[in-house]
């Protein structure tokens, strides 16, 4: 279904309706990869870690098809921005072939594909799941009060800060410490009791 | 049409729930039949995985619409691209059958 977005995103770049290019960001269908072999047992070595931009755009290039002006476009980035980008992430997966390790595809800033409105009459707010056609009404009170809303821009951060996922707990004793963006908890040892760290997954 | 509403309580008096995944109850209204379901949430206080299997649940009642006062950073990309709308409403005050009354507009 990641596909078809893409698909979809390619086309809808040419259509006039499109009155903004978004940077879109699906997520990865898989949360990484192991090597295997003789030589790759080592898991000790530090994985190899994709932001959620060096994998989408490693996909719009190399697997879309589209060339790096396209691929900026999409991303809503300067095409040097991209450029930048492109050249780390196949600087990293030659890395982790070439030194046998893991790679861990997590974190970076995700944006979200639909767009989203603002209803004047009820409050609410409301993504616009149907790409073709852009939301005439309110869909809980049915209001044409509503606008377009950069919801992404306005909400995301409270959105981070209120989750817990930011956070590392050990699952013996309980310690706690702000998690590392592009590193596995795991990786990190609980200072009191030499426990693997987890994350926490609390929404309270 | 079927809408999803994530409620605090099992009556139509009670205030939607703020949080999406770990809700106390699902809520599916049926627009045609004007039927209303409660249903618990059996990820409530799951350790992990709130989320994306509420987002299964609301997926399996053919909901087309859910009502609730956030989604995480991890639903939003699951909701969209299984098509279904995200209302979200930022005060909590509202009950179940307020969102109804909306609906019904
Ligand atoms: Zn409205
Ligand atoms: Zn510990």
């Amino acid at each position: 279904m990641f596909i078809i977005f893409v698909v979809n995103k390619c086309l809808i770049k040419m259509s006039p309706r499109i009155k903004r290019n978004r940077k879109v960001l699906n997520l990865p269908l898989i949360k990484g990869f192991k090597p295997y072999g003789p030589e790759s047992g080592s898991d000790k070595k530090e994985p190899v870690i994709l932001l959620y931009e060096e994998y989408e755009a490693l996909r719009l290039c190399d697997y879309d098809m589209c060339n790096h002006l396209e691929a900026s476009a999409i991303m809503n980035i300067s095409r040097p921005t991209y450029t930048r980008i492109y050249a780390a992430v196949r600087q990293k997966i030659a890395k982790a072939f070439v030194e046998g390790r893991q790679i861990v595809i997590e974190g970076g800033k995700v944006y979200f594909d639909s767009d989203w409105y603002h209803c004047e009459s009820c409050g609410c707010y409301a993504n616009n799941p149907d790409k073709e056609k852009s939301l005439g009404n309110c869909p809980l009170c049915g209001s044409l009060n509503i606008h377009e809303y950069d919801y992404d821009n306005e909400n995301n951060l409270t959105d981070a800060e209120e989750s817990c996922d930011n956070v590392c707990i050990c699952p013996e004793c309980g310690y706690e410490q702000e998690h590392l963006r592009a590193r596995p908890c795991n990786s990190d040892i609980c200072p009191e009791c030499n426990t693997p760290m987890v994350r926490k997954n609390n929404n309270k | 049409m079927k809408v999803a509403i994530t409620s605090t309580g099992n009556s139509l008096e009670s205030k939607i729930d703020k949080r999406f995944g770990r809700c106390s109850f699902f809520v599916i209204y049926d627009t045609e039949t004007k039927s209303v379901e409660f249903i618990p949430n059996p990820n409530k206080d799951a350790e992990e995985g709130a989320g994306p299997a509420s987002v299964q649940l609301v997926a399996t009642r053919k909901a087309d619409k859910i009502v609730s006062g956030e989604f995480g950073l991890k639903i939003k990309p699951l909701l969209d691209s299984l098509k279904i709308q995200m209302i979200v409403l930022k005060e909590p005050e509202r009950t179940v059958s307020d969102i109804i009354d909306y609906l019904n507009h």
